[in-house]
């Protein structure tokens, strides 16, 4: 089990201002009244997306029986995160001591059977308050068979599972990143005229294949995408990740951790993105060409954002008009909100009100500056108060994760979901018009109309059909 | 009968069990005005939430004790009362399960302990019924942990006979139905209609027809479940003319009801295909005292027809089962009423009810067994949950999604499996399913000699294995 004081250190983000700043709703979760996940799902969640690795969850049937193979992440190739893979432990198990050996065993069968370039082995409640040591059964299997076996301690009642996709980066950190250096570049794809760039991009899950929108970008501009943590990755990407001249934070902070050691272990800069929306996006190329100080680079990037922000916007044209004003209640966590917001100030469209659950001070200030004075935040997630806001505020739209989905459509309010179970990529230019169909397709749909009405025999007097008089 | 194979691997490799807290939230989600909450960490709430809501497609109260790391060392007693009160408080449900899971176990978390507890401590809540259940996730299954928490909702609601006046027959009406985890909304709605044929009232103990059907409510939200039965009718039980019982996993809850109440029960296996549903009919009419309706007798041969229609595809068909065991059962049975062999067939956990399974073994284990097992006796058809998708293409059978969870088609969760209309529906899907599958065709052989145009001799067209 890790210890209180791996913990308190893993929470002690210094890359985060929420650690510095007093934090406006991150209470400890109040038994009977709770919502969200546990540090075994975080981590999880965040390396789940590396295809070709075996991902061991050691523990009873619960932790793995009603996750696996439930992402929306997609792989070019390897699929071997598609099969779920458990100790499932049983009572005997548990009573006997017989947990670390059946995980001993458990990591041979993983090997001899689907032969993966490494294992992961995820802890969970169980293992970790009986005791396991699953870091020594780790490292002796790895003697034993000589494939990298990597503990990842994430028991489910350390915290949150944003604790959790810490101590998925750690391990990374750890365990991983360094054991390997990245491939010579070939010859094929070398080009006399410029520059190739080694990148990484941390927190990118690659949901519905979002990424594929933007990689081909990065390609065109000679940068080459050592790893993305974790969307699409190989165990072999990850090893190389310290190479990097730079790295790119997607979107969430939740791996913040692992940009920062890379910066202090191997002084590697990073920066913070979002591949959400026209200016984000633009915005991100731009901030790799500064990172990397090549002036080439950065007229080769303008010359790129002008062409495709110039095409884009053609093509966005006819779906502006029809979203132009339409108002939106926009609840997602943190960070995650700002490139949604800006994507869709981009499509003319109004937030009225936005979730601050985990926004700082700081956050909010921002979100005046760009929302404007009026804007409601809202603190309170719970399905009555959404649904309160929808309609105080004429919300023509919720945007939020896939969990509030029924809240919304119960109440027969349009919904679109931005989470991680998603179907559909909204990332770059080109998943602007993803965004922009199905924001179309759940407000102009004439269902709406159909399941408020009400049935036309309670319409008293009306739509008579015989009239008796 | 069946051989019973134990798990001999270390690792269960895709999963087919869900857990015990999944069976006992579902069993709970029945009952009016109710709301599960699991005593663990948070994540195990949220996991059996996105579990329903992917499968159910409704929002799925469900509540957690919020266990961290201190409550894990040092004790979550208080986890557990305080989240009574705070779901009393907030909500004021009918009814509130306190269902363990294997974290709170492990520790050794005394529920039953607790809840006296609340009750001592808090007066002002004793129309909130508080039931909690030991439905660890290191035992069992979906199944063992619905049974359980129906058993524990029984003993706790349903009053003793002789304290409370209750007498059977007194309702002349009235048939209590206890069924199991492995009848859908649909199914439940399609069975009520069969009750009321027979001019009887059913109360479906639980009853998620009422609760997890997809309707839309004037209601925008509500934190517990809408629907379900109401637990007022838990005290009329005993007045009921007799217990219909569907699935042998709930034999112990109806045994209890049974010696609670004196209703005389009637247990059936399942409700698939003709024999099985020649068995209820039978119990209806006796229970009734009518005939059986003319109606009935014509869906009766409407699915005799059906089988007639459909054993061109399902005789000797080689089909792979992977179910818990009252679905496994059934499944088993309506095949091989059918003249189909199961050639694997793969169950969750060991319970009594395998070992009279007509099926030469059964394997217990995962999805891989499956395959492996299908793999080596040919399967042709595969009989899973949505999991098992992947399986089947892997296998490259068509498969029949069956089972927790469907996630991946819309409308599973509503299918109505049962009665004759049910079981002629699911031939005809079986069949479907079968129909263009063209793996004994004879593959096309070309003479040496033949006079074909050449544009078809250098653009053979791939024959289907």
């Amino acid at each position: 089990m890790k210890s209180t004081k791996d913990i308190a250190a893993l929470l002690d983000e210094p890359a985060c201002e929420h650690n510095k700043k007093e934090k406006s709703g991150c209470a400890k979760p109040k038994p009977g009244a709770s919502a969200g996940g546990c540090a075994f799902d975080g981590a999880q969640i965040a390396l789940l997306p590396i295809a070709d690795v075996a991902h061991i969850v050691h523990g009873p049937i619960a932790c793995a029986g009603s996750s696996w193979d439930n992402r929306g992440t997609r792989s070019s190739g390897a699929d071997l995160y598609r099969i779920g893979m458990t100790t499932d432990l049983t009572e005997q198990d548990i009573i006997m001591g017989r947990a670390e050996k059946r995980l001993f065993h458990a990591i041979k069968q993983a090997i001899d059977s689907y032969h993966p370039p490494a294992v992961f082995v995820y802890n969970t409640c169980v293992p970790a308050l009986i005791g396991d040591d699953i870091n020594a059964v780790c490292k002796s299997a790895q003697e034993r068979w000589g494939v990298p076996v990597v503990p990842i301690d994430c028991a489910g009642f350390y915290g949150t599972k944003n604790l959790g996709n810490r101590i998925a980066g750690d391990a990374m950190v750890n365990h991983v990143i360094g054991t390997r250096d990245p491939d010579p570049l070939p010859l094929t794809v070398q080009r006399a005229e410029i520059i190739i760039h080694d990148v990484n991009l941390i927190g990118e899950y690659n949901i519905a294949g979002e990424f594929w929108h933007v990689l081909p970008l990065l390609d065109e501009l000679g940068l080459r995408v050592l790893c993305t943590l974790s969307g699409d990755a190989r165990f072999r990407e990850v090893q190389t990740m310290h190479k990097a001249e730079v790295n790119m934070m997607v979107c969430s902070k939740a791996m913040v951790n692992v940009a920062r050691k890379l910066q202090q272990q191997y002084g590697t800069p990073w920066f913070e993105g979002s591949y959400y929306g026209i200016t984000d996006t633009s915005q991100a190329l731009r901030d790799f060409a500064k990172a990397l100080h090549d002036p080439d680079l950065t007229e080769r990037t303008e010359a790129l954002i002008l062409r495709e922000e110039t095409r884009i916007r053609k093509e966005l044209e006819p779906w502006k008009v029809r979203l132009k004003g339409k108002r939106v209640l926009l609840f997602t966590g943190g960070v995650k909100s700002w490139s949604v917001i800006s994507a869709l100030q981009d499509l003319g469209m109004v937030v009225v009100a936005t979730g601050t659950k985990k926004s700082t001070e700081e956050d909010k200030a921002r979100i005046r500056e760009l929302m404007g004075e009026d804007t409601v935040m809202i603190d309170d997630g719970s399905p009555r108060a959404l649904l309160k806001i929808v309609h105080d505020y004429k919300a023509d739209i919720l945007i939020a994760g896939g969990r509030n989905m029924y809240t919304a459509l119960k109440a027969k309010v349009p919904f679109l979901d931005i989470n991680q179970e998603r179907e559909f990529g909204y990332e770059g230019y080109q998943g602007m018009l993803e965004l922009v169909r199905q924001l179309a397709l759940t407000i102009e749909s004439p269902v709406w109309e159909a399941v408020r009405a009400p049935a036309p025999w309670r319409d008293q007097g009306k739509n008579r059909l015989v009239n008796n008089g | 009968m069946a051989d019973i194979l134990k798990r001999n691997k270390a690792l269960s490799v895709n999963p087919l069990k869900a857990s015990q807290p999944i069976g006992g939230s579902l069993a709970t989600l029945g009952f009016n005005r109710a709301m599960p909450m699991l005593h663990g960490s948070q994540g195990c709430t949220a996991f059996a939430k996105v579990f329903f809501v992917r499968h159910f497609r409704e929002p799925i109260p469900l509540q957690s004790t919020a266990m961290d790391q201190g409550s894990s060392v040092m004790g979550a007693d208080e986890n557990v009362v305080e989240g009574i009160l705070t779901i009393a408080e907030k909500s004021r449900p009918s009814l509130i399960t306190i269902l363990t899971t294997g974290l709170a176990e492990t520790q050794g978390a005394d529920v039953h302990r607790n809840v006296r507890e609340f009750r001592e401590a808090n007066p002002e809540f004793a129309d909130v019924a508080v039931v909690a259940v030991n439905t660890p996730d290191f035992t069992g299954s979906v199944e063992t942990g619905f049974a359980a928490t129906l058993t524990e909702i029984i003993r706790a609601l349903v009053p003793d006979a002789k304290e409370a006046g209750t007498y059977p027959g007194k309702r002349k009406r009235q048939v209590n139905v206890l069924v199991n985890y492995m009848l859908t909304p649909g199914d439940l709605e399609a069975l009520r209609d069969i009750f009321e044929q027979f001019q009887l009232r059913p109360v479906f103990v639980p009853d998620i027809s009422d609760s997890l059907n997809g309707c839309l409510t004037d209601e925008d939200f509500s934190p517990v479940t809408i629907g379900g039965t109401p637990l007022s009718e838990m005290a009329t039980l005993g007045d009921a003319l007799a217990t219909v019982v569907i699935g042998p996993s709930l034999s112990k809850a109806a045994e209890l009801l049974a010696e609670k109440t004196g209703v005389p029960t009637y247990a059936i296996d399942h409700l698939y295909g003709l024999k099985a549903n020649d068995a209820l009919m039978c119990a209806l009419a006796e229970i009734s005292g009518n005939d059986v309706p003319e109606r009935i007798e014509r869906q009766r041969s409407q699915l005799q027809d059906a089988m007639l229609d459909t054993h061109f595809m399902l005789g000797q068909l080689r089909i792979a089962i992977a179910a818990d065991a009252d679905l496994l059962n059934a499944f088993v049975e309506l095949v091989q009423e059918m003249g189909a062999e199961v050639v694997a067939a793969v169950t969750s956990c060991n319970v009594p009810l395998l070992s009279r399974i007509p099926v030469a073994s059964i394997k217990i284990g995962d999805l891989e067994d499956m395959e492996l097992i299908g793999k080596a006796n040919k399967v042709q058809l595969v009989i899973g949950n949505s999991h098992a998708v992947d399986t089947a293409e892997r296998l490259g059978t068509p498969i029949l999604r069956a089972g927790f969870p469907l996630y991946d088609i819309i409308g599973g969760y509503q299918k109505t499996w049962i009665g004759y209309r049910g079981s002629r529906q699911t031939l005809f899907d079986l069949a479907n399913l079968v129909i263009n599958y063209s793996h004994e065709e004879i593959p096309v052989y070309r003479s040496i000699y033949g006079q074909k145009p050449a544009s078809e001799i250098t653009n053979y067209p791939q024959t289907c294995h």
